[in-house]
């Protein structure tokens, strides 16, 4: 997955490649000749006697000195703009998938998950990139370079390498290997530690009343101290890695000294080949070691990967058709005609043959327990869902067939978690419709029981709000997103338990006045309270994606079990009737 | 070869460093001092740390001399070979000067040779042993310098984090409430981890690298003062590229920071608030505006990893520099005699020895900031007033004691804030008070006092008798239970949470609480049955499902006193029908406080308190109040369809610092953040 990732998006960027690769190969190159030149400074210079080959050579390696720095700093240039490049076509891609997206795929990955794709994830590959075009290019380039130029200077002597270097493999192999998963498990400790944490903040009153400090104390230092041993096990691993590099580059110098003596002995080579060839040596050893660590990033880049290509792959569900319908003038009717929705590959079927009406002008309610289907259903209207029998038409035209721009046109959503967005308090109206005038928003505001909190506010219209509506109390945001349906007019209202967080007096409020400012708009509303609905002109009980009743609220009372029940817990006798 | 390249470990610093601006502590020095003085209960194994450190540097350092003992040896026998045997080394030179070599007579004279032995491989082996000896055994000793170390911070921290967890627990809820819930968690986890993952890379590294450059700076001198002059040319080189570079690509890394924020940001909110974002239409806007976030990011991320890029190949090119002068100063040296071959080879290896760790320090300093700025926080922390302690000696009650009066009580958070004055009530053994009223700090406030999480400013509470304030906590939290609206479960089994009431229960009577509380039902339901998990997010139960988990967690707790806040909105109908009634079934024979939402309990009450403005405004019985026509039957009509006009409390207004967050008063009811799933 991470390999098909990168082609597919490096490869329109094929000139920064080639420039990253020649860029860092003349800058290897060079790096790899400088200690050839050495080596002549000390032959046939120094034990020449000849001073001023001394000063030329040393000359040319300053030439080529900067040279390579040159040659660096281009390679950096061409490596960063292809890493930051791809990550943001990437995140591009992404952002457009996701926005794409029915509610079910949402639901399937969840909005957090789909965050962390977007952001951290890319990221990681990203830097990935990065470091690759920078080191990991460079790196097998300096040992296989060193390997050949160690080669030419002292063949004899080349045997060490094929000793070292794959000593020097296995032992960082080795460790690394241990290290990855070490690093995760003290990780995952210090997450578990974490959660104790704020379990302990959040529910600091309860632990106190229960009189569990000591229990909770205990519960901690065990996690604690699970930490400690996962910390101590990856910092041994880290303890060794140091030195055991060390030896084996301070024992491969001395055998190279060694073993070279032997050689000069002989009149084999040369002082200087020794410098050189020690120097190569060490160069191999380095270029090996930061390989070995490069590589253990390319896990961690592949997982991430491999979300990224998830999103990537997922088909949203919910498609705009190639041709829109024609549509008849904005009434308001909503049919369900024997509809079934059920997610893919689930044997339960979340709704069966759902089938109901909902004339222009009137007010449906729809009630049920938890998991009765009721934030489906009415999902299906703005086709947040696509049903998978059956068919949903707003105004005689399969919701399926609209230009969903006149479909959204059509209807207005306020959810049970209001969410408001970064901005203020007008951007946010705004949002229903960006023409509306300031008069049109206080109207809203009026019809929605929140101008004596707005008008509270300082900067009023103007007021901030912070991303999620978090400086907000829970009421104030449902009222605000309600206001901002208002803006919208739609002709369909749906209300999917948003009344929840007000008290009884502005619940009623607010449904007179819906009542009466906007009389010919169809509402759709899911409610819990049985006061919310009372005077709806037609209820829907679902129990379990069926409708298991259907009538006024009188009918109901008197034909219904579950509904009657569901009364029973709510109100006295005495308001019941 | 010793010392040069790479330092084994997770690659900061110049290696594309994307982190974040550091942030700064406000008292460097003494903050980390105390930090420091974490350690000090392992201040010997500390000892031990740098005395093997000294030992390891030492002898790391003493390495490349030797090894250019042995290579002198090598060249010795390399010049000495082809030399006729029997001459002395005088009479060789002299005979070199006058051919007319005189370069080469000088570089002569100042080598130890004698003509014509070839080279003295007793001599070099025995070098080479030593050598091979010195640096195993600095490598032996830099390991277990290692591990004690990794052992020692591993303690400190575990030291501090359990530091913190001692405070938690003694700190008065007073703390929590007027602390926001995501600076405190950050505080006590980002904080404490940061200090850990600054202890662990920056001790070692530290005292390693400070004795390095140490050593490595007398060797050189001790070699050849003039090269080491040569080699200390890097230091202000590299102070000088770092700083120019790292201030140019500090402003980029900042820019890049703030971009990706807002970018992020959208991205948070696009995906949070998807329905919306399709539903209102504003798929488009939202994409054109990603759009151009993004080519932001694209253009300041470039920049910053560019320039930060850099960093790596100009210290190379620092590093090279000065190989390049060595090799040609170190030649010519040699040439004239003034230092040997070996001298030199020994040099380059130090050299590289000796910027390593600079630029390790170098990095060190951002880590070590954000280290301390952590450290200072969590400090803070520590250093918070603590709860009053508890009386000594504590009066007790007997184990049945349920009967609560209130005494005259005031209370308020805030000195300027009016709250409770004068309020006396009492509560007779098996009676149920109903608090009722709009939503607002009021009847928290009550819950507060019983528990004791917060203590009367005036008056007593008194339970069969005895004030409270008299009793231990513990003792007093032990006869009351608390069923609150917010049901709080931690992540263990279903079992494990309802045995947090009694911890010493039997697997019995836990079944009886959980049966008692309509628990049971849909436990058989799940697959694992009480060993289900619950996880953080509680998505296995609904709230519902939560909710009558804490009713039987109370069940077992078997307390004479009882609190229960009623609220329960976003639960299925169904399941509120078994809460209310589990709820009920609770209250038999037990005292107990609701804050009373439904109205049969209301209307059953023993005693009705009906709270305003955080003050009681009336008490009575059911039909006692309606009668009086107050405030209570205000409320009560606002059951009704007709909205009444707002002639009753005007709203509260927030109060900040030292109260509990509190809703808006007018319109709302409280509705708690964790969700119920999709209906």
């Amino acid at each position: 997955m991470l390999g098909r990732l990168l082609v597919r998006y490096l490869r329109p960027g094929w000139p920064l490649i080639l420039g990253v690769l020649v860029f860092q190969i003349a800058q290897s190159l060079a790096s790899l000749w400088l200690p050839t030149l050495q080596a002549d400074i000390i032959d046939d210079g120094v034990l020449k006697g000849d001073i001023d080959f001394i000063w030329r050579t040393g000359g040319i390696m300053l030439v080529i000195s900067l040279g390579q720095i040159v040659c660096a700093v281009v390679a950096v240039y061409f490596g960063s703009r292809l890493a930051m490049g791809m990550g943001r076509d990437v995140r591009n891609d992404l952002f457009h998938r996701v926005v794409s997206f029915s509610q079910r795929e949402v639901g399937q990955y969840g909005a957090p998950s789909l965050i962390t794709r977007n952001t951290n994830d890319v990221q990681q590959v990203q830097m990935l990139v990065q470091m690759s075009a920078t080191l990991m290019v460079s790196a097998p380039i300096l040992a296989i370079g060193g390997v050949i130029f160690a080669i030419r200077q002292d063949v004899g002597l080349s045997w060490l390498m094929g000793v070292s270097v794959p000593v020097l493999l296995v032992i960082v192999s080795l460790i690394v290997v241990r290290m990855v998963p070490a690093f995760r498990a003290m990780q995952r400790r210090i997450d578990r530690v974490n959660q104790i944490m704020r379990e302990q903040l959040t529910g600091i009153r309860v632990v106190r009343a229960f009189v569990r400090e000591r229990e909770e104390r205990a519960r901690f230092e065990k996690g604690s101290a699970d930490v400690m041993e996962s910390g101590v096990r990856a910092g041994n691993l880290m303890a060794i890695m140091f030195p055991a590099v060390m030896v084996v580059l301070n024992v491969s110098g001395a055998a190279v000294i060694w073993f070279g003596a032997f050689q000069v002995q002989a009149g084999d080579a040369q002082i200087g080949t020794l410098f050189a060839f020690l120097t190569y040596m060490m160069q191999i050893l380095m270029g090996v070691m930061m390989a070995t660590f490069m590589f253990v990033m390319i896990p961690r880049a592949a997982v991430c990967a491999t979300r990224i290509g998830e999103v990537l792959d997922t088909e949203p569900s919910v498609t705009a058709p190639d041709t829109a319908a024609e549509v008849p003038a904005p009434v308001g009717r909503v049919v369900f005609d024997h509809v079934d929705f059920a997610y893919p590959g689930a044997d339960d079927a979340v709704l069966h043959d759902i089938s109901f009406t909902v004339e222009p002008g009137t007010t449906t309610a729809i009630i049920g327990s938890t998991g009765s289907g009721k934030t489906t259903l009415v999902g299906l209207i703005a086709r947040l869902f696509d049903v998978t029998g059956g068919q949903v038409t707003v105004d005689g035209v399969d919701v399926r067939a609209y230009d969903p721009d006149e479909l959204w046109r059509r209807t207005g959503l306020v959810q049970q978690r209001a969410f408001l967005f970064s901005g203020t308090i007008a951007s946010n109206l705004r949002y229903g419709d960006e023409q509306a005038t300031d008069e049109q928003l206080w109207e809203a505001l009026e019809i929605a029981q929140a101008t004596e909190f707005v008008e509270a506010m300082p900067e009023q219209l103007g007021a901030p709000i912070a991303q999620g509506g978090t400086n907000v109390s829970g009421g104030q945001r449902q009222r605000l997103s309600i206001a901002r349906a208002l803006v919208h007019r739609p002709e369909v209202y749906i209300f999917d338990d948003s009344f929840s967080a007000l008290d009884l007096r502005t619940d009623a409020a607010l449904r007179h006045a819906l009542a009466e400012r906007i009389p010919d708009a169809t509402r759709v509303i899911v409610a819990q309270r049985v006061s919310t609905i009372q005077h709806a002109d037609q209820i829907l009980v679902l129990d379990h994606g069926r409708i298991v009743g259907r009538g006024t609220h009188d009918e109901l009372v008197a034909t219904n079990e579950t509904y009657r029940e569901i009364v029973d817990s709510q109100l006295s006798a005495k308001e019941a009737a | 070869m010793s010392g040069g390249g790479m330092r084994a470990g997770r690659g900061r610093g110049p290696m594309g460093g994307m982190g974040a601006p550091a942030a700064k502590a406000q008292n460097f020095g003494p903050s980390a001092k105390r930090l420091l003085g974490m350690l000090r209960p392992d201040a010997l194994w500390i000892a031990v740390v740098v005395l093997f450190g000294v030992i390891s540097v030492a002898l790391s350092v003493v390495g490349p001399k030797l090894l250019g003992e042995a290579t002198n040896v090598v060249v010795a026998g390399f010049i000495s070979k082809d030399m006729p045997s029997g001459v002395t080394k005088a009479q060789v030179i002299a005979q070199i000067q006058a051919s007319g070599n005189g370069q080469v007579a000088d570089m002569l004279r100042g080598m130890d040779f004698t003509p014509g032995q070839g080279i003295d491989v007793g001599r070099l082996g025995w070098l080479i042993a030593v050598v091979l000896t010195v640096y195993i055994v600095s490598a032996l000793f830099m390991w277990l310098q290692g591990r004690i170390l990794n052992i020692v911070v591993q303690r400190a921290m575990h030291r501090i984090r359990m530091l913190v967890e001692d405070k938690l627990h003694r700190l008065p809820l007073s703390y929590y409430d007027r602390s926001q819930r995501g600076e405190l968690l950050s505080r006590v986890t980002n904080d404490v981890d940061n200090i850990g993952q600054t202890l662990q890379q920056s001790m070692s590294q530290v005292v390693i690298s400070l004795l390095t450059v140490l050593g490595v700076l007398i060797m050189m001198f001790s070699i050849s003062p003039l090269l080491a002059v040569i080699a200390l040319v890097t230091i202000p080189l590299t102070i000088v590229i770092t700083v120019l570079v790292a201030r140019r690509s500090q402003k980029l890394f900042v820019a890049q920071w703030a971009a990706t924020g807002v970018l992020n940001a959208r991205v948070e909110e696009t995906f949070s608030g998807h329905a919306i974002v399709k539903v209102y239409g504003h798929q488009r806007d939202v994409e054109t505006a990603f759009r151009d976030e993004n080519d932001t990011v694209y253009r300041a991320s470039f920049g910053a990893q560019f320039v930060s890029g850099i960093i790596m190949p100009a210290m190379m090119w620092v590093g090279n520099l000065v190989y390049v002068a060595i090799a040609v100063a170190g030649g010519l040296q040699i040439a004239n005699g003034s230092i040997s071959i070996g001298g030199v080879q020994a040099f380059i290896q130090y050299s590289r020895q000796f910027t390593q760790p600079l630029g390790q320090l170098g990095s060190m300093a951002n880590l070590l900031q954000s280290g301390v700025a952590s450290a200072e926080r969590v400090f803070e922390l520590l250093d918070e007033a603590e709860e009053s302690p508890d009386a000594d000696p504590a009066l007790s009650v007997p184990a049945d004691a349920s009967e609560l009066a209130f005494e005259d009580v005031a209370f308020r958070y805030l000195p300027d804030t009016p709250l409770i004055g004068d309020l006396s009530l009492a509560a007779t053994p098996g009676s149920t008070v109903a608090i009722v009223g709009p939503t607002g700090a009021g009847k928290t406030t009550l819950v507060n006092l019983i528990m004791r999480f917060y203590d009367v400013d005036s008056g007593r509470i008194l339970l069969d008798g005895v004030d409270t304030r008299q009793m231990t906590r513990a003792d007093l939290r032990a006869r009351t239970g608390m069923v609150l609206q917010d049901t709080w479960l931690f992540s263990g089994t279903i079992r494990e949470n309802i045995a947090y009431g009694r911890p010493e229960a039997s697997e019995e009577e836990i079944m009886d609480a959980a049966t008692a509380a309509y628990v049971d039902r849909f436990v058989h339901a799940l697959p694992d049955g009480y060993d289900t998990l619950l996880d953080d997010e509680a998505t296995n139960l609904s709230a519902g499902e939560r909710q009558l988990v804490t009713i039987a967690r109370a069940f077992l707790a078997d307390p004479r006193i009882l609190i229960l806040d009623e609220a329960t909105s976003s639960v299925d109908t169904r399941t509120e029908l078994l809460i209310q009634r589990a709820m009920s079934r609770l209250r038999t024979d037990r005292t107990s406080f609701v804050i009373a939402h439904r109205l049969s309990t209301i209307r059953d009450a023993d005693l009705i308190l009906v709270m305003e403005s955080g003050s009681i405004v009336e008490q009575g019985t059911h039909d006692e109040l309606l009668a009086a026509q107050g405030a209570y039957w205000r409320l009560y009509n606002a059951q009704f369809e007709a909205p009444v006009l707002d002639s009753g409390a005007p709203p509260v207004p927030a109060m900040a610092g030292g109260v509990p967050a509190a809703a808006d008063a007018v319109g709302e009811r409280e509705v708690p953040d964790a969700a119920e799933g999709v209906n």
